[in-house]
């Protein structure tokens, strides 16, 4: 029989061993873990048995048994009851700490801790029965697949809790026995291990099948949450009566914001959003959103919380986009920059300064980082071929750049990055080069730049790296990124343009470049929050005070995990580098992308005209956010979140809890006499609220919006079972109960307004003002307390929520679906274009006919006089788009289909 | 609604009975997962649906249930785990295609779960299973051919589908072009 085993598998462990404790006689055949799965239905990394009978053994218990089997050890209740335990109980556990300590860096008893109880199981077994072996006396195949599973993880005693001491015995008994050594030997070599590291990376993580229970099925029956101990009971109600001492006081930071000696600093960026581009809900969710909802988390711990952000305005872009609208480049930041204020504004973003990468701290920081960089000898100096358009007198950006991806064969990659396949591309290296503005064919032509030398600091980057990861919360996509980026081996990067539109090179020869945005663009971290504080370096010279995040999306990472944290170490002057890098997947538009162009997707200026306030549009795009995986925004789902979780679950208990004051209490909190169900709700809530905490604690803003959801369920079940309302009509001792109940109901809702704060501020501001809560209050402990006691009036009480329904979802879906009529990408000319309405006239309307023709001869003559006088290519191009446009509404007036007009090399796929 | 076997002391109870076993043992659960336990008379009493499923397959003194060689005895092993860590274990509409998935490619050359052989596998895999193949379209039904093959065969097994509902499975094929 041949045994197949991926080394570094964690189960190998386990087969391994038994074959070597039962000395079967197997033939061994080591498989990598890039093969094909071992058997057909077995996932990759797990062992597979070959029967001379040609029968294939998938499941490594199986395997196992077999083994013992195989030389006459039949099988017992009792090894049969813990290979049962191991499978369904262990395992899965152990893959979840297996995971925490390989892919998100925990150590020792930190990762270890989701397997307590189950290391108790197994002392306690021990211990109870007064065997040496979990069957018997002697060994049998429970031990080893129960040591099998465990030794992974724990990999020798000592990782084990010293109370369990006749584990520990056992345990390491196991491991000095000659098969198990053995087995561990030859399976979890360094570099096996490292190759299923890699491998548990690219999966999610897994999920415990009592976090499965809790999150896909509501919750039926008591009995099906985990129980609650005496302990957790008492404290939580010792907590509740202390009232608002159990809280701290909120701590308002002194303006400007400044790191405070002996308190936790948190500096907190989202990526800059480039200037002329009006930024798209993934934008949104993707950074700015989500540090804000971080940020506001931060403050009401208490923590002495900086959020800075920008916008990013140097770079080509905003030249053309100047040319184009006949301003000067400083022109268009100034109006780009105000659209974008205006976005976050209304979104509600609480930066503590939004600035710009176009002041003259900007030019001050970037030059003394680059002057840093040159004296201490990282800068190279090389000769580039770069490619030229003739037809537009000018050397071509990277992004102005399109044709074949050198790597995938995708036919429309950017000249600096490949949309498809995300590898970064060398423009000169593209396949079928054409420049973007005038479609003309560019020459490569020699130029002189000069180069961030990443190589000679790549041995200052591995170790910084591997202590940032060890200590900080990277998102796993995040430290992936970064890891393969490493492992593809690090080059010279340019860190010089040949434009005009950006910081000047301080260096004799170069003076007539600028830097590349992206060596400039993250020094705007700095320099914007020098235009907030003259003291700025406290924040960013001040590793040993500062925590800094950096939150972004996952096209952003390489730049703020290896190139930026190169420059700065290499400028070596004590630079704040990043602790946590936060970054998100992908957000989509119901089954595609968002697409400017096309006119598909919601964006941030549009978000307002959809007449849904703010706080739904944020808590909709937090209840989605791309964590882990892309994700999709869809208007049916939008709408079903709101109706079903804002109205009617959050929504409604909050409302309730307060009506039920002012109805039946004449808005007075009543008195309040806990019974031992009303405690078990108290520690019930704790419970999530800890929850709340950890998880927002590792930024998994999406998750802990889950327990605030939860947290309202518990309370609209509490109000349901015991019926206030009935009990108000009752005897002395029901209405009581009702007072009890509501009492703790708006306490409840007391704290859920606080919890709710970095989602939904404007919501928990509305919750506040209803329920008179003091601003004492506004801060966040790990205690459930009595904020609003008996005695505390509340104010007029009333929906938090408004219903979204079907025909408004619909009509807004049909708005945002692309296809309109307005290319929204020359939108500053719109307004030339015939009105959008011509659309929804039927077609063969003679009037319009009549109209739009003259307008097509008109533009045609316009174009043709342009091209005549040889006008800048980009005009003419535009001008062409408008003609274009006009005969396609011609052709639509006309009744014909208007494909047929558009040129084919615009054509999308 | 359709009578299903939950998972647990039910399907036990079903069990028992398939066995010929006399009524008295008494079952509880224990945690999240609702895990059965049996009561007995000396010691802590057993835990786990395969442990108990096993016990009682001794106790009625019909081990070829279990398999006979080695071999069978380990492949039924298997089975068993896998109706208790992935059929259970499956959340979501995508686990249960899956799962079909896997079981339809295993059920191709086989009539039982263990091969030729009628074993326990079989009937707590049908037990299992019920509640996902009464919702089955039937287009689904013919997809997973061999899966409604080997189903219909079980239920009709003596003994087995008691009072759970018989799944109607129809004889010749509507969706011809689907493979």
């Amino acid at each position: 029989m041949r045994l197949r085993v991926a080394a570094g598998g964690p189960a190998a462990l386990k087969v391994l061993a038994a074959a070597g404790a039962a000395a079967a006689p197997v033939r061994l055949v080591w498989g990598g873990p890039l093969e094909q799965p071992l058997a057909p239905l077995s996932p990759p990394w797990t062992p597979a048995l070959e029967l001379d009978s040609g029968t294939v053994l998938f499941s490594p218990n199986a395997i196992c048994q077999f083994f013992f089997l195989a030389r006459g050890e039949e099988p017992t209740d009792l090894t049969n009851q813990w290979l049962e335990w191991e499978a369904t109980e262990l395992q899965p556990a152990a893959s979840a700490a297996l995971y925490a300590q390989l892919v998100h860096g925990r150590k020792g008893l930190e990762a270890v801790e989701v397997l307590g109880k189950l290391l108790v199981h197994i002392e306690l077994n021990l211990s109870r029965r007064g065997t040496a072996y979990l069957a018997g006396d002697t060994k049998s195949v429970a031990d080893v697949v129960v040591w099998g599973t465990l030794f992974p993880v724990l990999q020798d005693e000592t990782s084990l809790p010293s109370e369990l001491q006749v584990l520990r015995t056992w345990f390491q008994s196991m491991t000095l026995s000659e098969a198990c050594r053995k087995a561990a030997d030859s399976v979890l070599m360094p570099k096996a291990l490292l190759e299923f590291k890699s491998y548990l990376q690219k999966q999610p993580p897994p999920c415990l099948a009592m976090e499965r229970a809790t999150s896909n099925e509501p919750e039926e029956e008591e009995g099906s949450e985990p129980a609650l101990t005496e302990e957790e009971i008492t404290a939580a109600v010792d907590a509740w009566a202390r009232g608002v001492a159990a809280l701290p006081k909120p701590w308002q930071p002194q303006k400007p914001v400044l790191p405070v000696e002996g308190m936790r600093n948190v500096l907190i960026t989202s990526a800059l959003p480039y200037v002329n581009n009006v930024p798209h809900l993934g934008n949104i969710i993707g950074c700015v959103l989500s540090a804000d909802t971080f940020a506001r988390y931060c403050r009401l711990r208490n923590w002495n919380t900086l959020y800075v952000c920008g916008t990013d305005e140097y770079g080509t872009a905003t030249e053309t986009k100047a040319v184009e609208e006949g301003l000067t480049p400083q022109e268009i930041c100034n109006k780009y920059n105000a659209i974008h204020t205006d976005i976050y504004r209304w979104f509600d973003i609480s930066f503590d300064y939004f600035g710009r990468t176009t002041t003259p701290y900007q030019t001050m920081i970037a030059q003394d980082i680059f002057q840093r960089l040159l004296a201490r000898g990282f800068l190279l100096q090389d000769t580039v071929e770069q490619l030229q358009c003739e037809d537009c007198q000018r050397f071509l950006a990277d992004r102005f750049v399109e044709g074949t991806c050198p790597f995938c064969s995708y036919e429309e990659a950017r000249g600096d990055q490949c949309d498809k396949c995300g590898k970064l591309i060398n423009a000169v290296e593209l396949k079928n080069p054409q420049c973007k503005l005038c479609r003309g064919v560019p020459v490569v032509k020699p130029t002189q730049h000069l180069f961030l030398d990443l190589p000679k600091l790549e041995e200052q980057l591995e170790p910084w790296l591997e202590q940032s990861w060890a200590t900080g919360d990277w998102t796993a996509n995040a430290r992936y990124i970064t890891r393969s980026w490493i492992r593809d081996g690090l080059k010279p990067r340019c860190i010089t343009r040949d434009l005009k539109w950006g910081t000047p090179v301080p260096l004799d020869g170069f003076r007539d470049k600028v830097f590349y945005v992206w060596f400039d663009a993250p020094i705007g971290y700095l320099s914007i929050t020098a235009n907030y504080t003259d003291q700025w370096e406290r924040w960013w010279k001040n590793p040993q005070q500062v925590e800094l995040y950096n939150f972004m999306a996952k096209d952003n990472v390489p730049f703020h995990s290896v190139i930026f944290p190169c420059s700065l170490l290499g400028a070596d002057d004590n630079y704040t580098l990043v602790n946590h890098l936060i970054a998100t997947e992908y957000l989509n538009y119901e089954d595609g992308k968002f697409s400017k162009s096309r006119g598909v997707g919601v964006f941030g200026d549009m978000a307002k005209d959809t007449g849904i306030p703010a706080d739904i549009w944020r808590f909709y795009l937090l209840y989605l956010r791309p964590e882990g995986q892309d994700s999709a925004f869809s208007w049916s789902d939008l709408m079903l979140k709101n109706n079903s979780e804002l109205l009617n679950n959050l929504g409604n208990f909050i409302n309730r809890a307060g009506m039920f004051v002012c109805k039946f209490f004449g808005g007075t909190v009543p008195d309040m006499v806990l019974t031992p169900d009303d405690k078990r709700l108290l520690a019930r809530v704790t419970l999530e609220l800890h929850q709340y905490h950890q998880l927002l604690e590792k930024v998994r803003i999406r998750d802990a919006l889950r327990c605030i959801l939860s947290i309202s369920r518990h309370g609209n079940q509490y109000i349901q079972v015991n019926e206030p309302w009935k009990r108000i009509k009752g005897d002395e001792k029901d209405r009581q109960r009702a007072g009890t109940v509501t009492g703790v109901a708006v306490n409840m809702a007391s704290m859920l307004a606080v919890m709710l704060q970095p989602y939904m501020p404007s919501v928990s501001l509305a919750i506040q003002g209803q329920l008179c809560i003091p601003p004492d209050c506004f801060v966040l402990s790990h205690n459930f307390t009595c904020t609003l006691p008996p005695g505390h009036r509340v104010g007029t009480v009333s929906p938090l929520f408004q219903k979204l329904e079907h025909d408004q979802i619909e009509a807004l879906r049909k708005r945002f679906g692309g296809g309109q009529p307005e290319d929204l990408a020359v939108e500053p000319q719109a307004k030339q274009t015939p009105p959008a309405s011509v659309t929804l006239m039927a077609p063969g309307d003679p009037e319009l006919i009549q109209e739009l023709t003259e307008e097509v001869a008109k533009q045609g003559n316009h174009v043709r006089q342009l091209k005549a006088n040889k006008a800048e290519k980009a005009q003419v191009d535009t001008e062409v788009a408008k003609l274009l446009e006009l005969k396609k509404q011609l052709a639509l007036a006309e009744g014909k289909s208007p494909e047929v007009l558009v040129p084919k090399g615009k054509r999308k796929k | 609604m359709a009578a299903a076997a939950r998972p647990g002391p039910e399907e036990l109870a079903l069990l028992e009975k398939l066995l010929g076993l006399p009524k008295g043992n008494k079952y509880g659960v224990q945690g999240e997962r609702k895990v059965p336990v049996l009561q007995t008379n000396n010691g802590p009493g057993l835990t786990g649906l395969i442990t108990i499923a096993a016990h009682l397959v001794k106790q009625a003194k019909k081990d070829q249930l279990l398999g006979s060689t080695a071999e069978e005895k380990a492949v039924v092993q298997q089975w068993l785990e896998y109706r208790v860590t992935q059929v259970d274990g499956c959340s979501s509409k995508e686990d249960t295609r899956i799962i079909l998935k896997n079981l339809n490619i295993h059920l191709e050359d086989k009539v039982y779960l263990a091969g030729n052989i009628f074993t326990l596998a079989d009937v707590l895999m049908y037990y299992g299973l019920h509640h996902v193949m009464v919702d089955l379209t039937v287009q689904e039904k013919e997809k997973y051919l061999n899966v409604s093959r080997w189903f219909n065969h079980i239920q009709h097994y003596p003994g087995v589908r008691q009072h759970l509902s018989n799944v109607i499975f129809i004889k010749n094929r509507l969706y011809t072009n689907a493979h």
